[in-house]
């Protein structure tokens, strides 16, 4: 009885499963260069103050990003500590804000040039000094629309 | 003996599993986020055309020093009680033109909720996170007065129904007939909240 029975002929053939592999890592790969996020690497540091009424910012291609706060380990060295303002890739003054808006206005499609929102990613240790002088720079190039980002939770545990 | 067959065949039937396995690992840790935070419009550059009188008891002054506390209407206030100071303030009503309003009708203070004015102001060195926990609760005023007439209205929160609308997955049916709700509502607290320059001193 050790026998298997032999395969009559006339039987369908198996399916060949051997390209499945190939197929999957198509998917993975797929996935894998689609879903990282092309984010800035930051250079500063970014604990986000807690908040309980905030609204989600949808569509990413609609924001402008500026990252305030001090600067990591390695740049403390060279930058000190005293909070600081890093836009795309590398730090910044207050005056360079503007024109980094407009100029970053100016990459977007046509139509969404005037939706767009300016996202204050703020460490929770920055004074409002330098939010003001970014704040008085967006005023000058018109985006009066800001979102100062914040981590959902109770708001009081940040004066703690 | 000569070999009838080249090397012997790797059995490749688990190599879709591995990748399959792997394959779930990245939809899972990479996740598309959200950021979410706190939605302000700023002033304009340009100052009015013409200077607009307003009466002093309709602003409600908050001033954040750089230690972190709070002169409300020029008292020393804990910023556990803003909220609710905030939303007294607000819905205080003393012209008596809004319907709605469940104030004390004080006419030391505000007299109906389009009048009312939030102003705030800091200084240069008031901490980020204080600035935030105040502007949080300036806004949880609102948004509390809202909600609480949306539930009267449509028996459901302003917040939640705003989210909806704002969420461009809602059916757009179901947004033009929110649209609606939500600008009722907008319109009984409507959000004037002024943020003055910083003061320097």
């Amino acid at each position: 009885m050790a026998k298997f029975a032999k395969k009559k002929d006339g039987d369908l053939p198996a399916v060949s499963t051997a390209s499945l592999p190939d197929i999957v890592f198509m998917l993975l790969f797929f996935f894998m260069t689609v879903t990282t996020m092309k984010d800035s690497s930051l250079l500063v540091e970014n604990t986000l103050p807690n908040a309980s009424e905030i609204k989600k910012l949808e569509k990413k291609d609609r924001v402008i990003y500026i990252y305030v706060g001090k600067p990591t380990q390695e740049y403390q060295k060279v930058f000190g500590t005293e909070p600081k303002i890093q836009l795309n890739d590398k730090f910044a003054s207050v005056d360079e804000v503007g024109s980094y808006i407009l100029a970053e206005r100016a990459k977007k499609p046509q139509e969404l040039q005037n939706v767009l929102t300016t996202a204050l990613k703020v460490d929770k240790d920055a004074n409002m000094g330098l939010i003001a002088d970014i704040k008085q720079q967006l005023r000058e190039v018109n985006a009066l629309k800001v979102n100062y980002t914040t981590y959902e939770g109770n708001a009081f545990n940040n004066l703690q | 003996m000569p070999r009838r067959k080249g090397a012997p065949e790797v059995n490749a039937g688990s190599m879709a599993d591995i990748a399959f396995l792997l394959l779930i690992f990245f939809l899972v840790t990479t996740t598309i986020e959200t950021d979410a935070g706190l939605d302000r419009m700023l002033p304009p550059m340009e100052p009015p055309e013409e200077d607009v009188v307003i009466k002093q008891k309709n602003i409600f002054t908050v001033n954040i020093n750089k230690n972190g506390q709070l002169l409300v209407e020029d008292e020393l206030m804990d910023l556990k009680g803003l909220r609710s100071a905030a939303m007294a303030f607000l819905e205080n009503g003393a012209d008596g033109s809004c319907n709605y309003c469940g104030g004390r009708k004080d006419p030391a203070s505000s007299d109906n909720p389009s009048k009312a004015i939030i102003s705030l102001k800091n200084d240069r060195e008031t901490k980020y996170s204080t600035y935030i926990t105040v502007q949080n609760e300036l806004v949880g005023a609102y948004n509390d007065l809202r909600n609480r007439e949306a539930q009267k209205l449509f028996g459901r929160d302003f917040t939640e129904m705003e989210s909806e609308y704002l969420n461009p997955e809602t059916p757009s049916n179901v947004r033009d007939d929110l649209k609606d709700k939500v600008k009722r509502v907008q319109d009984m607290f409507p959000q004037k909240l002024s943020e003055a320059e910083t003061s320097t001193n």
